[in-house]
């Protein structure tokens, strides 16, 4: 168990990366990440609300009756939920927009939920709080990962942010397949088979 | 009633939940391994589907739009559905005990469904009436139930091929759900 403080943080990157590793957290996954500026605004969005669940569940664990514990976690993660919502409509409108439903949609994303039960509820503030930035991190780069090949494939063009930029010249003929529904099941299968291969013990 | 008739026609097919819209992926991957279980998660949503579309309707409309809460909609919701389910739970207990020995194990997984959440959501945002809610729910959980056991179905075949080892479990049912999903996309120049 006495996993140094970097190992806490660290083993969100790459061990414990939640889409591809734990396979939590897949609707999101698959939804957002049409565009690189999706899966960022959607990682942010999501490792803030980790970052906050995770300390306010950590701070209040003896506190929280073990037998409603579930009820209580989930009113917390609303909550932090329901700040970014506001948060993104005050400052980014834009990418609220785009994002629709996915973003009050994190109370339910398993990512999180998992986290509070399986680490904060047993361990420190500061130790949940270095896991929650550290998979949250893990899942902002996994998101960004699966967003440039399905965008550069399927559009030919990244957006980083608001204006996409050109890659591949106007004489590429977009692989438009990508950007749909089917594209994205398969490329996450694809990229999980590519992570299988590279290999983790 | 035609009207009613396209929406529930577009939510089972065109607007899949699961396929199209990439809402509820997590039962959809964890059920789908076994036919028995693909089923009763089936069974399950469409339960719970109708019931919390219906009452987060209400409460939508009758309480957050009426005093100016609609800030405090997600929280209202999640609430609503983990009540939902649990109510259901010991109703079932109770009264029904054989379609609870069924669904048993699966009513407390919907509650972090997004499925659940995402449609009365959908519901909200598309400022559906009444009827329509009802019937959005209804069509969005035969959708969901037909395409976890369409695909349960498929699943079963591939335990028994030969599948690259790399491939294997996860990813290649991703594979399957995305050719599966290009045959519900087919779907969509019918309404």
């Amino acid at each position: 168990m006495a996993k140094s403080l970097t190992q806490e943080f660290v083993k969100g990157l790459w061990d414990e990366v939640p889409p591809f590793r734990l396979v939590l957290g897949l609707c999101p996954t698959l939804a957002v990440t049409k565009s690189i500026e999706n899966g960022i605004g959607m990682g942010v969005a999501t490792t803030f609300v980790l970052v906050g669940s995770n300390v306010l569940v950590a701070a209040l664990r003896k506190f929280i009756p073990a037998k409603v514990r579930i009820a209580c976690y989930i009113v917390i993660i609303a909550t932090f939920v329901t700040v970014v919502e506001l948060l993104m409509q005050a400052y980014a409108y834009p990418l609220f927009l785009k994002l629709g439903i996915f973003i009050p949609l994190i109370v339910v994303n398993c990512i999180v939920l998992g986290r509070a039960e399986a680490f904060a509820s047993k361990n420190g503030v500061f130790r949940s709080l270095l896991d929650g930035l550290g998979i949250g991190i893990g899942y902002t780069l996994a998101l960004m990962a699966l967003a440039a090949v399905r965008e550069l494939i399927g559009t030919g063009a990244l957006t980083f942010w608001v204006t996409p930029i050109q890659v591949f010249g106007p004489a590429y003929k977009p692989f438009s397949f990508l950007v749909q529904a089917p594209g994205a099941f398969m490329a996450l299968g694809l990229m999980l088979c590519l992570m299988n291969l590279a290999g983790k013990k | 009633m035609g009207d009613l008739f396209v929406l529930a026609i577009s939510c089972i097919l065109i607007n899949n939940i699961l396929l199209a819209q990439y809402l509820g992926n997590c039962p959809f991957l964890g059920t789908s391994k076994k036919m028995e279980t693909a089923i009763g998660m089936a069974m399950a949503v469409v339960f719970v589907l109708v019931l919390a579309g219906v009452f987060t309707w209400m409460t939508n409309t009758y309480f957050l739009v009426k005093y100016d809460l609609e800030y405090l909609r997600t929280v209202a919701f999640i609430l609503v559905i983990a009540s939902l389910v649990q109510f259901v739970e010991m109703f079932l207990k109770k009264s029904i005990p054989a379609l609870y020995a069924g669904l048993g194990i699966f009513l407390p997984l919907i509650t972090t469904n997004c499925a659940v959440m995402g449609v009365c959501l959908i519901n909200v945002n598309e400022e559906y009436n009444f009827m329509q809610a009802l019937v959005a729910s209804f069509g969005y959980a035969v959708g969901f139930g037909l395409a976890l056991i369409l695909f349960a179905g498929v699943r079963e075949k591939t335990l028994l091929a030969r599948v690259p080892r790399p491939l294997q479990d996860t990813s290649i049912a991703l594979v399957t759900a995305g050719m599966l999903s290009l045959t519900f996309l087919a779907f969509k120049g019918m309404v």
